[in-house]
């Protein structure tokens, strides 16, 4: 399976274990959604359980919340991250504070999917990576998977959560993994082991970070899309680095990167969205707090510019190998 | 800086922008004379079937029953038993007792906050009464009669009010956003119009799941202007969500008079047309116009027929909340002025009519309701106030952020119970 159809499977499962569960957005009904990351649910699960709606963010994560309240698990679809703005306030105000607010009278068990960061020739409005504005709710998980079986395992512990999840799909490696070279053909899926997602149940509990290659020269924090492009610049230039895949930045997996930092004594951290004030700026202070009588050098940050997304200079933009390969050098130097 | 663009000089007249005002100021003499206040039995009860487009003119007219002089008339007449009236009667009149009793509490320094509902009882008792006591209302912050019609415990509002020990809600909401899932009351928001999309993703889930239940939603008519209110109405008329809309249109959203949500050109009811939804406009100081309406909506929910939209015409006696003065933006007597009376007067007129009510009763139920509030306040105070100390165990602050605690909360709770234990004692308890 490729991610778009692991994630299909994830609610296909959970469409079949629970009859609360339902799936809402724009285009994903009949249609299977415009990455056909909801193809045929409709059909096998019926006009209530997987529906289409309006143009309408707001009312999209508005309805959920009712929805939610009732006592269903909505899974409803945000077209790309970017238009989740509109939506906003209904999860900032509304669902992540539902429970605090009505002393666990009401919760708010939604799961937000929503494709989301560049490298498709996306433009502004089409590319971004809003995650650390999701990670300052307080009350709202956000969830990040990188390859087809954590795409399947996260989305189903995110559909099980109790809490209001933002699952953020990196649409970059839907149908493969990305070198970070954007000249060099995607290798699909199929020629990978994280290919091999099994059909049914499974889950991958929100809150562990994955060890996608062991290391002793450096810790590298990545999530999403950059784990791909981090471990290809790793290999070719054959640095010994330690990657950590977060896979869910709230909650955070604090203790495996704790362990890893003081293991390796440096810590390098890389994303795609722009860098003030984004995640990397947490994890930053989180391991200077924890970490700093282990560092052999100042912790580096690998990110987008604090620029809209461009589109025609989308590679300059992107953290792509050159950037990597300096910070590296530079970390790597003392 | 840029320079501020010039007109070309080209020979058309100047554009001008409207700003609406209000037509009565502090020190000017309020004239409603040219609301339009139609005669009881002029506005015609449609089946609960009808078609929206056929009942426009509904959402133009007032849907009323009571005439001045306390008769029922009309095809509205809901035509309710003296004991469901007078009922009704004492939920409005301990409504305006409890806020007058919570605004005095405020007023003496008990509590940060306070908003009443006076002359608007009948918009959420009338409307309550009207419904099923399983359908869920997703209130807005002045429907504190729902509670009061569900006979939610009156202490339980007050200490929610107070932040004391008995709060339900643990000190963590403003006063007045309660929270009664027992008793069909959603959470109140701190936000407008935001609970709009949520009931009807509630109304929706009820339909969904074969359940008979429906929805009932309020705002004020200056939030009928956010985003959410329209992303509502889309949503209810695609689906065809059993709920009702209520917009209480009590002519001041804090100091911005209904002209800063639109009424200059339309009425709130007929929002409703653009979207194809049934729209009712209704007299909101006549308590059996109230009911017959929102009657009608649920009805017309409850057989699939549809959202309604009611706008319950009305006027906010008081000023918006305890931290509002509106002597400073409208004339003093324009309660007073208003054309349409105040609710409790118009329904006990009616009961008296009936020969179902007299002056004696009344006093002596307002005396009772008076005392019953009294007494409430005494035990809920013995709870704690606002203000004098603090009432809830310091690390219920950081439980139900999420239904376990992540290792982020653990670790901020602990630095804070050092916190409180440096400054209070290691045996510092609750008040």
């Amino acid at each position: 399976m490729n991610m778009i159809e692991a994630i299909n499977s994830a609610m296909d499962v959970m469409l079949e274990r629970d009859p609360n569960t339902v799936v809402m957005g724009e285009d994903v009904g009949f249609f299977g959604g415009v990455f056909r990351a909801t193809a045929g649910l409709q059909k096998k699960h019926g006009k209530t359980r997987v529906f289409d709606t309006p143009i309408n963010e707001c009312g999209i994560i508005g309805v959920a919340v009712g929805m939610g309240a009732y006592g269903l698990r909505p899974v409803p679809e945000i077209q790309f991250a970017d238009y989740i703005y509109p939506g906003l306030d209904q999860l900032v105000s509304e669902a992540a504070r539902l429970r605090y607010r009505s002393a666990n009278d009401f919760i708010c068990p939604m799961t937000v999917r929503t494709p989301f960061g560049g490298g498709i020739f996306g433009g502004q409005t089409h590319s971004q990576s809003p995650e650390s504005i999701m990670t300052h709710i307080c009350g709202v998980k956000t969830v990040i998977p990188s390859n087809p079986y954590d795409a399947k395992g996260l989305l189903v512990a995110a559909i099980e959560d109790n809490d209001p999840v933002v699952f953020l799909e990196p649409k970059r490696i839907y149908n493969g993994p990305f070198s970070g070279y954007y000249d060099r053909p995607v290798e699909p899926w199929s020629k990978h082991d994280a290919s091999a997602v099994p059909e049914g149940y499974y889950r991958i509990d929100l809150g562990k970070a994955a060890t996608v290659r062991e290391g002793e020269a450096l810790t590298i924090l990545a999530y999403g899309t950059m784990v791909h492009v981090t471990k290809t610049i790793v290999e070719e230039m054959g640095i010994d680095a330690e990657i950590l895949d977060l896979r869910t930045l709230l909650p955070l997996d604090i203790d495996a990167i704790e362990a890893s930092v003081k293991k390796t004594g440096r810590c390098l951290i890389i994303h795609e969205a722009t860098r003030t004030s984004g995640f990397g700026a947490e994890l930053a202070a989180l391991v200077q707090e924890r970490c700093f009588y282990h560092l052999e050098a100042p912790v580096e940050r690998v990110t987008g510019f604090d620029t809209p997304y461009p589109h025609s200079l989308e590679w300059a933009y992107f953290p792509g190998p050159v950037r990597i390969a300096t910070a590296l050098t530079k970390i790597l130097k003392d | 800086m840029p320079e501020t663009p010039q007109r070309p000089a080209r020979n058309l007249p100047p554009l001008s922008l409207h700003i609406p005002e209000p037509r009565y100021r502090p020190g000017d003499t309020p004239d409603f004379g040219d609301i339009e206040v139609p005669a009881v039995d002029a506005t015609p009860r449609p089946g609960e079937a009808t078609k929206p487009d056929a009942m426009r003119e509904l959402c133009y007219g007032l849907v009323r029953v009571l005439d001045f002089d306390g008769q029922a008339k009309g095809q509205w007449d809901p035509r309710l038993s003296p004991e469901r009236l007078r009922a009704m009667l004492r939920n409005m009149m301990l409504t305006r007792a409890f806020d007058d009793r919570m605004f005095r509490a405020q007023r003496q320094g008990k509590t940060s906050f306070y908003m009443k509902c006076t002359g608007e009882e009948a918009t959420s008792v009338a409307s309550t009464m009207a419904i099923d006591r399983t359908d869920m209302v997703f209130p807005s912050y002045r429907q504190q009669g729902i509670l009061i019609t569900r006979d939610y415990p009156l202490i339980q509002m007050m200490n929610q009010i107070y932040s004391n020990r008995g709060d339900h809600l643990l000190g963590r909401q403003l006063p007045i956003m309660y929270s009664a899932p027992e008793h069909g009351f959603f959470s109140v928001s701190g936000n407008l119009a935001t609970q709009y999309p949520q009931a009807v993703g509630w109304a929706m889930a009820s339909a969904s799941k074969g359940d008979s239940r429906i929805a009932t939603v309020w705002c004020g008519e200056g939030s009928s202007a956010e985003g959410d209110f329209h992303s509502a109405l889309t949503f209810a008329t695609v689906y065809n969500a059993p709920v009702i809309f209520n917009v209480v249109n009590n002519q001041w959203a804090i100091s911005s008079f209904s002209g800063f949500a639109g009424s200059e050109r339309t009425t709130f009811a007929a929002r409703a047309v653009g979207y194809g939804i049934a729209g009712l406009r209704v007299d909101g100081n006549d308590p059996l116009a109230v009911y017959a309406a929102t009657q009608w909506a649920a009805d017309r929910a409850r057989t699939n027929n549809g959202p309604t939209l009611i706008e319950h015409f009305t006027y906010r006696s008081e000023g918006h909340s305890t931290s509002d003065d509106p002597s400073a933006y409208r004339a003093a007597d324009e309660a007073t002025a208003w054309p349409l009376g105040d609710p409790i007067a118009r329904l006990k007129q009616h009961l008296i009519v009936l020969g179902e009510w007299d002056e004696a009763r009344h006093e002596a139920q307002a005396k009772e309701l008076d005392d019953l509030v009294k007494m409430t306040q005494k035990q809920s105070e013995k709870l704690g106030i606002l203000g004098h100390g603090m009432h809830q165990p310091f690390e219920t602050m950081f439980e139900d952020v999420f239904e376990d605690m992540p290792w982020h909360l653990k670790e901020q709770c602990a630095q804070m119970l050092a916190e409180q234990e440096a400054k209070f004692g290691p045996d510092w308890k609750p008040e």
